[in-house]
């Protein structure tokens, strides 16, 4: 399991936590490279279905993050986006989902100490959980790798 | 304990009054159904029309399906669960309240006919039902009686609600509900370990046929394409597999949080049987605790989605 390195689907506002990776990157802050960005107007665009959709294609993880509650760009995007991960995060943990593999955070576009160590404890958490194998669509087997 | 025919009469003589003054255009009810044990949803638009509605043990169908985008004056015949979503309707703005009038049956529950034939596995050929607390089944030489209570539908047996308080009017006599649903099988539930949870709804949902039955039944369900039906992009596969189904239940779920009455039409249309309340009741639970809502109770109260507390507690965040 040592070797394992997690696919992790991050999704990122624009205004604050993309800002914030920016900042760490052009600082020099080194973090783990096992997520993919998605960048995002608001996290209030953030529909349940993306979330759904990156674990159906095999992510071992994914990360939500957002601007602090009263900063938000469009002013109240995250206070919405708020109320849909409470339900998000509650449904998936019932089903037997492992909450570390979902995390959510405020990170604004100053943060980017913040933005490195919420970095490097994602990928920690979702490393400690191991590969995703019961929340992700088989892959279709059509025998082909044998005639090729 | 009203007699059945005895409310069929009072919602026949409403429908009637309420066709001939113009107060609706259409009442939609519920008439026989052509099996035993069945009632299909009615739409009386004569007065004529209206000796055909019914009330029956078998009413089981959320007729507050039929009213989003509906145009005109509309009469409903509804229960407990069926007034409320009838009120979230107008809540969600899919009918104005001016145009819609609710004749209030309180109810005493429905029946549930897989628990009827587990019963009295032979075939049924004719059932008849006087009064609101039992039944007798005929068929090829036998006929057995059968309590209600017995029988009852799993959210019939919680439910608080039973009287539609908002109706315009009622006709039979109020009929008090359970105190309180305390989620308890929900809460034994969320207190096992997530492979056993994750064990739980991957065997719940096993015979899923995803004939999205449950989503047509559902009066919640009228968005003019469903995220299910969409191409560009694709949501979710068109076959059968395992986790296609379980994205379905988990967004069906998250779309109905804060919106489900409980009236069950979706387990009841659900031809293999899948308790696919579980996902919804996860829900309501968790609407209810963190922002103290219940759906379909007032007029003027606003789904709990389309707005935020500046508190909202949410401690996951990070």
């Amino acid at each position: 399991m040592s070797d394992f390195e997690p696919k992790i689907v991050a999704f990122f506002c624009n205004w604050c936590t993309y800002g914030a990776a920016d900042l760490a990157g052009v600082s020099r802050l080194d973090y783990p490279p096992n997520f993919r960005v998605v960048r995002l107007p608001c996290t209030g665009r953030l529909n349940p279905k993306f979330i759904m959709e990156a674990f159906k294609r095999g992510a071992d993880g994914v990360w939500v993050s957002g601007c602090h509650p009263g900063d938000c760009h469009y002013i109240a995007g995250n206070y919405y986006a708020r109320r849909k991960f409470i339900l998000l995060h509650q449904l998936l943990e019932s089903v037997g989902v492992d909450p570390n593999r979902l995390r959510f955070s405020w990170i604004s576009s100053a943060e980017a100490n913040k933005f490195q160590a919420m970095a490097k404890d994602v990928v920690e958490n979702v490393k400690a959980c191991g590969p995703n194998q019961s929340f992700r669509k088989e892959e279709l087997n059509l025998g082909l790798a044998e005639v090729a | 304990m009203p007699q059945l025919s005895e409310i069929t009469g009072k919602i026949r003589e409403s429908a009637k009054k309420l066709l001939t003054s113009g107060q609706a255009d259409v009442v939609i009810g519920y008439r026989q159904g052509t099996v035993p044990m069945a009632t299909a949803p009615f739409f009386a638009r004569t007065p004529e029309d209206c000796d055909q509605l019914v009330w029956s043990n078998f009413a089981r169908v959320n007729l507050a399906n039929y009213l989003s985008g509906r145009p005109g004056k509309v009469a409903l015949v509804a229960k407990g669960c069926d007034a409320r979503s009838a009120v979230g309707q107008v809540t969600e703005n899919q009918i104005l309240k001016d145009n819609l009038y609710l004749i209030g049956v309180p109810c005493t529950g429905m029946i549930d006919n897989n628990l009827v034939v587990a019963k009295e596995p032979r075939p049924i050929s004719e059932v008849t039902e006087t009064t609101d607390e039992a039944i007798t089944v005929k068929g090829n030489g036998f006929s057995t009686d059968i309590k209600k209570e017995d029988v009852l539908r799993r959210n019939c047996k919680t439910c608080v609600n039973r009287t539609p308080k908002l109706a315009n009017e009622l006709v039979g006599p109020e009929v008090n509900g359970a105190a309180a649903d305390d989620y308890a099988d929900i809460k034994a539930l969320l207190g096992k370990s997530l492979e056993e949870r994750m064990a739980y709804f991957k065997d719940l949902i096993k015979d899923c046929l995803r004939c999205y039955a449950c989503r047509n039944a559902c009066p919640l369900c009228y968005c003019p394409i469903c995220f299910v039906d969409e191409t560009r992009p694709q949501w979710l596969g068109k076959s059968t597999d395992a986790m296609d189904t379980m994205t379905f239940h988990l967004l069906r779920g998250l779309h109905c949080a804060g919106r489900c009455t409980s009236c069950g039409a979706c387990e009841t249309a659900c031809p293999v049987n899948i308790k696919v309340r579980e996902f919804n009741r996860i829900m309501e639970l968790t609407v209810q605790s963190n922002w103290q809502y219940e759906p379909g109770m007032s007029w003027d109260q606003k789904p709990p989605l389309t707005m935020f507390q500046t508190d909202d507690t949410a401690d996951f965040i990070k």
